[in-house]
């Protein structure tokens, strides 16, 4: 069965294989959302409110029902009617959570542009849109609020009655005392303020669900796109629908991108599969791009103050943050834990401080719900310590790669416990930011940096240092954090009775090349040649359960779970050999799918043929059980780190503004790696997505509370033209208590990215007193910052 | 995403075309409809019916008549950025066409739409204000010509009235001119956030005769007299380029420029006046 | 409302549909005529998602009403493979990475294969500044330009 040209089933871990999941794609034929078609399919659109904040007075929908081919028109108070739970639901609860209703359709206010106020389903697509323009709403206005900290200081009326001063939770990490003795005893202090606005996921998918509902069966059937098909069964049994989650079957097909905006239960995949229910036909929804914008959720959204206490020989003695985190209009499932517990406790970074505190304020505001977006979390506690770190160094005039070193956490000393509440699994921070700056020669840099400056030309390099906290786990202690769902993942790995392998994942891909990577798992530990394999994701009728896939997990976690599964699997043909090759279980060996009788290599069976005899069942040994697969579910004992260090050489033109990317480098260290390919990939575009915020990208509203940035001409997604290659390279620090040694990389490089430009472009800056730009640092924030409308 | 309904006529000829406008009140040509058809999705324009130019024959010439280059309306442009008599004699607007959009937007957009469409950030009107080029435009009862300098009005609103059809566009050609255009890309849309045409007649190395277009700074494209002024009648050197791009900053009220997330009107401004050095730069740089 | 009939050639076979003038090109060859290779992916024109050829020319068909192109040739990703067999740019996407979602691919490949017939050995800059009307979020676009370049790189090899 094998195949000669292909690297035996062993080597296949580890190396470059192509994706098996490309050719459908690159061919067209490859199912999305907005590819399936139904017979007597309908279509939903929905009106949404168009102001920031107004009570909704009256709504007319009789001119629009009388619309030729409009099917229904559904409004908020329907949807209380019908009964169903109706409740969109928090995931992690925080001591004093202020936990608004937020229901599928608005009733009384609409609480952000954006908020559906009532649902068309026509015949098609168009007449759904036409329609909407007919229905008539009374609104009274309200007054508006839209930036994080105006919310919560300023008179303004609440987004919710349940939190008169706009507090959604104001939460504490650390051990404030210690900090505060900290800064009593340092020599010096620095402090900076940071913006972050908010990022647009920009999935070039927009949001999308085709139901279809069977009153015969009363059985639920959802095509979405969705990170966590699992999680949005069970969100819609219990939270919105109430349809018992055994009639309920998610579907998530092919994904066109996520980066977090697809892990949440919105109201309108809710209200989509509401109606299918209510007119016993398939109806289909897809967000244009401007809904998406209006209400996928947005990322980042913190305004922060951090302060930095350290001696004069470079040792840092503590850390003081203060943040502000927009929470948008309405609780999303993680945006109460991902502007704290993700945030916070990531804020020590790659080093040793000695003691921290960060305070949180989470205000609801007038906008889009703000959760996780690619970093969620870490990113932000990630740029606030980087850049707390460059202000640092150039207060105590030191170099800010000597300075970062400095203060590293020494290799000897993992597993390290940061004074920000984690445990560290492993890492060789020295060796990371000694390989990124071997692909620049640093000290001729900085000579090339002084004499142009010389000529009035500014080039500047950014490092940047990173440490990431992935695959959220295990269940037990995030439970006591507050989550509402576990850290485990689940997998089951099955041979079938002919020899082939079919491994069913509970997490979901969205372009990450889950087929590949887990066939490559699966065969390596089984011996099995990567085309006998099939991984089958994204399917809750097919995959019994799961958790899904985001923040860096599906590697670690839910490949864990598969090797797991798989050496079980293993075990259970290994006994079947003895026993059929008539030697003790111990002498049995196993190379590469062949088991044999060690010292008597003719003795052997292939794996796949013990396969088919587990399924005949004639000759086992006495008391097992035919079959041969394995349901695994893996809770893994903490969270992996991956972590790395990444190097920007930029320069500026003073005159213009201009900033210009000569070389980008990422050294990451995901522990082992899998398939390089795959994690060059994921590294370029997280990349990408990094240079995107720290140069382009930022969502903004008006005086008015409407979105600015409502349409792909608006908001400034990079394109090609506006990227430089990228240079990899990786170091591997296997994490000491993953199946696999698996960190994972999803993140990483978005991660990154924006505090190395950031510091790469203030460093370019320093002749002009800046020590720090906020985001986006757009061609006119350096024309101005360098007294270019003087 | 889709727009208003409307109705649609495909039209045999340019008087029939112009017989559909006249037939159905608020019509509106369309050829490629890269301008119109985004405008329509967004609801900022909803004409009730669309009378489609795109397959008349005969209007995608690119021909020398005389002193003339004759451009016929239906060119698109790529035809124009390709164009090797347009690259030698007009480079301009050839350099401008070929920073339009991006590949699939210069394949299907043409000229004539896209002059009478009038966005005020489109590269090639810069050109037609430098180059001097002539509008043919053709009404129901008569034909006339539009001066460049008579053509645009405000955003969207040109010189071409109700029912009239641009039939093609007249570039003049001199021996003595040369010409570019420098552009900075809005990197939200692709459309100029500046743009600057410059065409400089010489005689040896004194400027003779200028003309510079600016598109993308305000809401009208609009010539730049206080720079034509500063360059005429002097010899070529970096020196005078400097100082005549120099008098943009005064020529200017950065308060009525454009703005939006990537650029205010004051660094606009100031962008106007260093591309207004790149364009006359490099256009000089074409007089070998 | 008034409809009109037209006939498409969708790479190479020939369709008869009725279509309202509203009809972009690419719902009538999503909706109507089943070829769902070509995505949409924005509103504006922006995206390239749904970059389509039609007589020839690479163009977006979210900005080309159907009715418009009456008795064209439009050629769709579907169309790209050799008898089922990936088709050289589409191998070099695979082999380089150059997807991950997938999303943007079938316009990102209708582009830059319209490119590559007239382009000889482009620069990465040319190459990047061909793909300019197509987004992808998910590559950072460096393997999607390997792809090409080397696409381009066999080409001439094998001339
Ligand atoms: S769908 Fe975005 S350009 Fe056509
Ligand atoms: S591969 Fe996902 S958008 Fe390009």
């Amino acid at each position: 069965m094998s195949d000669s040209e292909n690297p035996t089933a062993e080597d296949v871990f580890g190396s470059a294989v192509e994706r098996q999941e490309d050719v459908p794609l690159l061919k067209g034929e490859a199912q999305f959302t907005d590819d399936v078609s139904l017979p007597g399919m309908t279509h939903l659109a929905v009106r949404r409110s168009d102001h920031a904040h107004a009570r909704i007075v009256g709504i007319d929908t009789s001119s629009a029902e009388a619309m030729e081919d409009v099917v229904a028109v559904f409004t908020g108070q329907d949807v209380e009617d019908s009964g169903v739970p109706n409740a969109i639901p928090t995931a992690w609860d925080l001591p004093n959570l202020v936990q608004p209703q937020y229901k599928m359709l608005a009733t009384d206010k609409v609480r952000h542009e954006g908020d559906g106020v009532a649902a068309v389903v026509a015949e098609s697509p168009r007449v759904a849109r036409d329609a909407l323009e007919r229905i008539e709403i009374e609104y009274e206005q309200l007054d508006h609020v839209t930036e994080p900290s105006e919310a919560v200081d300023r008179d303004v009326p609440p987004v919710h009655a349940e939190a008169e001063d706009n507090v959604a939770f104001d939460f504490e990490l650390g051990d404030a005392e210690a900090v505060d003795d900290a800064f009593a005893e340092a020599d010096h202090t620095a402090s900076v303020d940071l913006r972050l606005p908010r990022i647009i996921p920009n999935a070039m998918e927009t949001r999308a669900a085709v139901a279809d509902y069977e009153s015969t069966t009363e059985e639920l059937r959802i095509w979405m796109t969705s990170q966590n098909p699992h999680l949005h069964r069970m969100l819609m049994s219990a939270a919105t629908l109430g349809i018992p989650e055994n009639r309920l079957q998610v579907i998530a097909p092919e994904v066109g991108g996520g980066f977090g905006s697809k892990i949440y239960h919105y109201p309108d995949e809710a209200v989509t599969a509401w109606s299918s229910m209510q007119l016993d036909r398939p109806v289909k929804w897809q967000a244009t791009r401007t809904e998406s914008y209006q209400t996928d959720c947005h990322g980042r959204d913190h305004e922060t103050t951090a302060e930095v206490a350290m001696d004069d020989d470079g040792t840092v003695r503590g850390l003081r943050v203060e943040t502000h985190a927009g929470i948008g209009a309405h609780l999303s499932q993680f945006g109460s834990a991902t502007p704290s517990y993700l945030y916070a406790t990531v804020l020590s970074g790659q080093y040793t401080i000695p003691a921290i505190h960060a305070r949180v304020v989470g205000a609801f505001t007038n906008t889009t719900p703000v959760d996780a977006y690619r970093g969620a979390g870490r990113a932000e506690g990630i740029y606030v310590i980087e850049r707390a770190m460059d202000v640092a160094a150039r207060e105590l005039d030191m170099d800010p790669v000597e300075f970062k070193k400095r203060n590293l956490v020494p290799a000897e000393e993992f597993p390290y416990e940061s004074a920000a509440a984690l445990v560290y699994d492993s890492g060789e921070y020295e060796r990371g930011m000694d390989t990124a700056l071997d692909h620049i020669d640093y000290e001729a840099l900085r000579e090339e940096q002084e004499e142009l400056r010389e000529e009035g030309r500014y080039i500047g390099i950014g490092v940047a240092n990173f440490v990431e906290s992935a695959g959220l786990s295990p269940s037990e202690a995030a439970g006591n954090l507050g989550s509402q769902a576990g850290g485990w993942e689940s997998s089951i790995v099955r041979f079938d009775s002919t020899g082939t392998v079919t491994v069913l994942a509970g997490t979901a891909d969205q372009g990450q090349g889950h087929r590949t990577t887990y066939a490559q798992i699966a065969a390596e530990e089984l011996g099995v040649p990567l085309e006998d394999i099939e991984v089958v994701e994204g399917d809750t009728d097919r995959i019994p359960q799961g958790m899904g896939t985001y923040g860096s997990r599906s590697a670690s976690v839910g490949g864990g779970s598969i090797a797991r599964g798989a050496r079980e699997v293993r075990e259970k043909a290994r006994r079947i050999a003895a026993h059929q090759l008539e030697a003790s279980v111990d002498d049995i060996e196993f190379d590469d799918g062949e088991f044999h009788v060690a010292g008597a290599p003719d003795r052997s069976m292939h794996i796949q043929g013990i396969a088919h005899e587990a399924y005949l069942g004639h000759d086992l040994p006495e008391g097992m059980d035919p079959g041969l697969e394995v349901t695994d579910f893996y809770d893994p004992e903490n969270f992996t780190f991956p972590f790395g260090t990444h190097v920007a050489v930029v320069e500026v033109d003073q005159d213009t503004g201009d900033i210009d990317i000569r070389k980008y480098v990422a050294v990451d260290d995901c522990g082992e790696i899998i398939n390089p390919l795959i994690v060059d990939g994921q590294v370029h575009g997280g990349i990408a997505q990094g240079i995107g915020a720290a140069l382009f990208e930022g969502a903004s509203y008006d005086e008015e509370g409407h979105l600015e940035t409502r349409r792909m001409d608006e908001y400034a997604v990079p394109h090609s033209t506006q990227l430089p290659d990228f240079e990899t390279d990786n170091t591997v620090t296997p994490s000491p208590h993953n199946p696999l040694g698996v960190k994972g990389v999803g993140e990483s490089a978005t991660i990154a990215a924006t505090p190395t430009i950031v510091a790469a472009v203030s460093d370019a800056l320093q002749p002009f007193d800046i020590d720090h730009l906020d985001i986006p640092i757009t061609p006119e924030t350096v024309w101005r910052a360098t007294g270019g409308n003087d | 995403m889709h727009t208003k309904e409307f109705d649609y006529y495909r039209a045999d000829s340019v008087d029939d075309a112009i017989e559909q406008l006249e037939a159905h009140d608020g019509a509106e040509l369309m050829a490629g409809a890269h301008g119109l058809l985004p405008r329509m999705k967004t609801g900022e324009e909803s004409p009730p019916a669309l009378v489609d130019i795109s397959h008349l024959d005969g209007l995608a010439t690119i021909d020398r008549d005389g002193d003339t280059l004759s451009i016929g309306a239906l060119a698109t442009h790529a035809d124009i950025a390709e164009s090797q008599q347009l690259k030698q004699h007009s480079s301009a607007l050839s350099d401008a066409a070929g920073e339009v959009g991006d590949l699939q937007v210069r394949n299907g957009g043409t000229i004539g739409g896209n002059i009478a469409h009038g966005d005020p950030r489109s590269d090639p009107l810069a050109a037609v204000l430098a180059l001097d080029v002539e509008l043919s435009v053709q009404g129901p009862d008569s034909q006339r010509t539009i001066d460049a300098d008579d053509v645009f009005h405000g955003a969207y609103e040109t010189a071409v009235r109700d029912h009239e059809f641009v039939t093609g566009l007249g570039v003049p050609v001199q021996d003595d001119a040369v010409s570019a255009y420098a552009k900075r890309r809005n990197p939200l849309s692709g459309y100029a956030m500046v743009g600057v045409a410059a065409r400089l007649r010489l005689d040896s190395d004194t400027v003779t005769d200028a003309r510079i277009g600016v598109t993308g700074v305000a809401d009208t494209p609009f010539r730049l007299p206080a720079v034509e002024d500063a360059l005429e009648g002097e010899s070529v050197d970096g020196d005078i380029v400097e100082e005549a791009a120099g008098r943009v900053e005064k020529a200017v009220d950065p308060s009525e420029l454009r703005g939006d997330s990537q650029s205010s009107g004051e660094y606009r401004a100031h962008l106007l006046s260093v591309y207004t050095e790149k364009a006359v730069t490099a256009a000089l740089n074409r007089a070998g | 409302m008034s409809r009109h009939d037209i006939s498409l050639t969708v790479n190479g076979t020939e369709h008869e549909l009725t279509v309202e003038p509203r009809t972009l090109l690419v719902d009538a060859l999503r909706e109507d005529l089943g070829y769902t290779g070509a995505n949409v992916g924005c509103d504006t024109g922006r995206c390239g998602a749904c970059t389509v050829r039609v007589d020839g020319d690479a163009i977006k068909s979210c900005t080309t009403f159907a009715v418009q192109t009456d008795g064209a040739s439009v050629e769709t990703v579907e169309g790209l493979a050799d008898d089922g067999d990936l088709d050289s740019l589409q191998a070099q996407f695979q082999e380089n990475h150059g997807l991950q979602c997938g999303y943007c691919t079938p316009g990102m490949l209708m582009t830059a294969d319209t490119f590559l017939q007239d382009a000889e050995d482009p620069s990465r800059d040319e190459i990047r500044e061909a793909i300019e009307g197509n987004l992808c979020r998910c590559t950072g676009y460096h393997n999607i330009v390997d792809a090409i370049e080397d696409t381009a790189g066999l080409a001439g090899q094998s001339q």
